[in-house]
This record gives structure tokens, C-alpha cells and sequence, in this order.
């Protein structure tokens, strides 16, 4: 049914039930971000070259790095995330790959769910796994990293999620890059806000359950709609092309 | 029911309508808010605490109130452009996204001008205060992208999916915002706890506040107008009225 344009894509049997067909896409895309390794590296480099302007350009003290230390990775995590986002659909867009997922007897939004999570394995997790290193070199303490890396676990995915209905409604557009962080910024201040309320929370010595609790709310509403909507978009997209 | 629903749809049956009653529109709006404004400005009593700086309140009210609805009104008519694929209701989301622009960016400034003398600053990051600078962010989001898509019913459907994300994050970032706010600054300056209005500050209020909707409705009307013209020029309809306005 498919003619593989790029390598790793299997053609999926319209037999094949839904989560096959969801590990399917998985794989796929974690094999051909894997044979375009720089890509997966660009948006951690960015992260870390964004932590680095704050301490030279606002103030390297000690006093200032572990107070706004949290925000500033919140912050710069955000960004690399958005900045990745432009990738999840771009390429597939491009050759084809995308047109065929629509016509899958597979529900689209749980294809789309699954390119998702993929996105946030290859970007959203190897950050939080880089934050220790950051959060050591702005100067938080050991207890503010743990709960800082717990934030950005539970945050990252959800970044991921809101931006893929971004990604998929500006699809094909020019400048689709500039449009997506107009788009899709102002939907990531709560998951920003509580965050990097969390560690604050933590630092001053009171309970965090809570926050987390709010922050899961968001990843399990993010995950329960998202995918709705952007595969809502991603049909919207298609057909405009 | 159906048939006047389909007539809803009709781009031709709306322009008639709105024709016939944007006069009245205009009318009742410009006298409502025209009593309003002199009634709040000249007669109301001053404040007691804040004399007569408050007065503002006149305008910064109604256009916040306005900003916050017509973001509500666009996420009805998103639903009617997925579900049902009113080309009216569409029409509706793409005139009046720039509206909202507007009117929010008017309800901050007067805000602004307003917390100068209360509160000694032009901007504070207060909860409400950031929550409709979101806002503001999210009706440049909607037009940006409904400029962005060249194609008409790509751009219809598009912004109705945005516009509806946005509604879902309404509550939850102004609900985000107030806690963030409330963690971080514990309220430095009351916002002259709210007195009870006494009926001759609320009376104009409320004026102005129907005037500046029903005024918004003309607005509302006449750019669906021009919009309706814009796609429909093709049609026998639109060449006929054209003919006929020229002879």
C-alpha cells in the first residue's frame, strides 16, 4: 500500500491492531531521528547555550543564580522544546510519509500520540537528563535538582503535546517557525508557572505534593485532548496543501 | 428551526438583515454610551478615596468586559465553523479577532493610565493585569495564523481548532496566573477594596457598558459586511448590488 520513500518506514497492514500500529510509528521515528543524530543534538545544545547567557549577561553571583537558577532552566527548556517542535511533522509533511499516516485505518490522533511521545523521548527527556549538570552550574542545591528534574519529567511531555497542535496548524505555512512560539507561548505559562512554582515551593521548605498533583492534572489533560486537536489541525493542514 | 438556521448560513440573507438594523445598532450604542460617558465623566460623584482619577473606570470597564466576551463569542462561532460549517460564523471569528486585539489593548492601556495615580505605576504583574496581557497574546496568535493561510477554508478551520485550544487555557491560565501571583507577591496595594458602588457610579457604568455591546455589534456588523462582499464578489448577488449602487 505504501512505497517506502525513506528508509524505516514499514507499510502497516490495515489487519494490525491500534497499539502495533502506534509502536510502529514509534519506532520508525526514533530510527530516522537516530540517522539524523545532529538534529537530535541541535536543541540541547541550545538549551545549554541559553543557561549559559543568563549568568554573562544578567549577573554570575552566586546569590542571584540560585534564586532565579529554576526559572532560567524552566525557561530554556521551554524554549528548546519549542524550537524542536518544528521537526515533528515538517519531514514527514515534506515527502509524503504524513499523508499516508492520514490514511491509516488507524485512528489519526493515536498516530499522532505516538509521534509525540517519540518527540519527547528524543527531545523533552534528554534535557531533563542534562538539567543535573545545568542546575549544578547555577548553583542549586541538591534537593531544589531533584524536584527540578521531577518538574521538567512531569512538564516536558505536556510542552510537547500543546506544541504539537501548533505543529500541526502551521503546517506548510512560510515562516511557520515564528508563527509556532506566537502560537503556542502564551498556552505554556501555566505549565511554566507551576513549574517553576514548584521548586520555589521546595526551596522554601513547604510541601510539594500538591504542585506536582496540578502538574500530572495538566499531563493527563494534555494527553487526553491534544491529540484530538491536532489531529484535528494536521487534516486542516493536509488538505490546504 | 432548520430553515431559519440555514438561512443563518446564508451570507446573502445576513447582509440584508445586518443592513437593516446596523442604523439602530449605531444609534442606540452612540446615545447609550454617549449617556453613560457624560453621566460617569461630569455628574457622578468622585471617589472618596481616589477623587476624580477613577472616572476612567468608565471606559476601562466596558472594554474589558468587551475584550474578555468577544473571545467567548469567537470560540461559539469556532464551534459552529467545525461542527457545521457556517461560512457566516466564520466570517464572524475573522472580523472580529482584530476587534478583540483592539479592545484589549484598550482595557491595558486605560488600566495603565489608571494604575499611575492608584497604585503609582504604569504596570504591575498583577493577576488580572498579566492574564489579559495573555489574552492580548492570544488574539495576535489568532490573526497572525488566519493571515499566515492563504487558503480561506484552511484559515476557517484552522483558527476555529486555535481558538478553541485557547478557550480550553482560558480558565487555566487565569486560575495559574492568580496562584502564581499570590505565591509570589502577596497583594502590595489593594485595589481600594472594591467599594460598593452607589447607584450613581454603577447606573452610568452599566450605560456604558450597553452601549459600548451594542456599538460593537454595529462594528461586529459591518465588518462581516465587507468581509461577506470580499468572498462573495463572484456571485450574482454581490455584481447586482454593486450594479445597482453605481446606477
Amino acid at each position: 500500500m505504501t512505497t517506502d520513500v525513506r528508509p524505516g518506514l514499514k507499510p502497516v497492514e490495515s489487519g494490525v491492531g491500534l497499539f502495533p500500529a502506534m509502536a510502529a510509528v514509534f519506532m520508525r521515528d526514533v530510527r530516522v531521528a537516530f540517522r539524523q543524530r545532529q538534529d537530535l543534538l541541535n536543541p540541547l545544545l541550545f538549551f545549554i547555550m541559553v543557561v549559559t547567557l543568563f549568568p554573562l549577561g544578567v549577573s554570575p553571583e552566586v546569590e542571584f543564580l540560585r534564586q532565579s537558577g529554576a526559572g532560567i532552566l524552566w525557561v530554556a527548556a521551554l524554549l528548546s522544546v519549542l524550537l524542536s517542535l518544528d521537526h515533528l511533522f515538517r519531514h514527514d509533511f515534506d515527502d509524503g510519509t504524513l499523508e499516508q499516516l492520514v490514511l491509516q485505518p488507524q485512528p489519526l490522533f493515536a498516530l499522532v500520540l505516538a509521534k509525540t511521545v517519540a518527540h519527547w523521548i528524543l527531545t523533552g527527556l534528554p534535557l531533563v537528563v542534562l538539567t543535573p549538570i545545568l542546575g549544578i552550574m547555577v548553583h542549586l542545591d541538591g534537593n531544589s535538582i531533584a524536584i527540578l528534574c521531577l518538574t521538567l519529567l512531569i512538564g516536558t511531555p505536556v510542552l510537547s503535546l500543546i506544541g504539537s497542535i501548533g505543529a500541526a496548524l502551521t503546517l506548510g505555512l512560510r515562516s511557520a517557525g515564528v508563527l509556532l512560539s506566537l502560537l503556542i507561548i502564551p498556552l505554556y505559562i501555566p505549565v511554566l508557572i507551576f513549574g517553576t512554582g514548584t521548586v520555589a515551593a521546595a526551596s522554601e521548605g513547604s510541601p510539594v505534593a500538591g504542585y506536582l498533583a496540578l502538574m500530572g492534572a495538566f499531563l493527563v489533560l494534555a494527553l487526553t485532548l491534544a491529540p484530538f486537536a491536532s489531529a484535528a489541525a494536521l487534516r486542516i493542514s493536509l488538505s490546504n496543501s | 428551526m432548520w430553515q431559519f438556521f440555514h438561512k443563518l448560513g446564508s451570507p446573502k440573507w445576513f447582509y440584508g438583515i445586518a443592513t437593516r438594523f446596523m442604523p439602530w445598532l449605531l444609534a442606540s450604542g452612540l446615545l447609550l454610551l454617549a449617556g453613560g460617558l457624560a453621566w460617569g465623566l461630569a455628574f457622578a460623584p468622585a471617589d472618596y478615596l481616589q477623587g476624580n482619577s477613577y472616572r476612567i473606570i468608565f471606559i476601562h470597564v466596558p472594554t474589558a468586559f468587551l475584550a474578555q466576551s468577544m473571545y467567548i463569542m469567537m470560540a461559539v462561532a469556532a464551534v459552529v465553523t467545525l461542527v457545521w460549517r457556517m461560512k457566516l460564523a466564520d466570517v464572524f471569528v475573522k472580523a472580529v479577532a482584530p476587534v478583540g486585539l483592539v479592545f484589549t489593548f484598550l482595557s491595558l492601556f486605560t488600566g495603565a493610565v489608571w494604575g499611575k495615580p492608584t497604585w503609582g505605576t504604569w504596570w504591575v504583574w498583577d493577576a488580572r493585569l498579566t492574564s489579559m496581557l495573555i489574552l492580548l497574546f492570544l488574539y495576535g496568535g489568532v490573526i497572525a495564523l488566519d493571515r499566515a493561510i492563504n487558503d480561506e477554508k484552511s484559515a476557517a478551520r484552522a483558527v476555529a481548532v486555535l481558538v478553541l485550544v485557547g478557550v480550553v487555557n482560558i480558565p487555566i491560565i487565569k486560575y495559574s496566573v492568580n496562584w502564581w501571583n499570590t505565591l509570589h507577591q502577596p497583594a502590595t496595594f489593594k485595589l481600594t477594596e472594591k467599594p460598593s458602588m452607589p447607584v450613581e457610579m454603577w447606573v452610568p457604568l452599566l450605560l456604558s457598558v450597553l452601549g459600548l455591546y451594542l456599538l460593537f455589534g454595529w462594528l461586529a456588523c459591518l465588518r462581516m459586511k465587507t468581509e461577506i462582499l470580499v468572498r462573495e464578489q463572484k456571485t450574482r448577488w454581490v455584481k447586482d448590488l454593486v450594479m445597482a449602487g453605481r446606477g
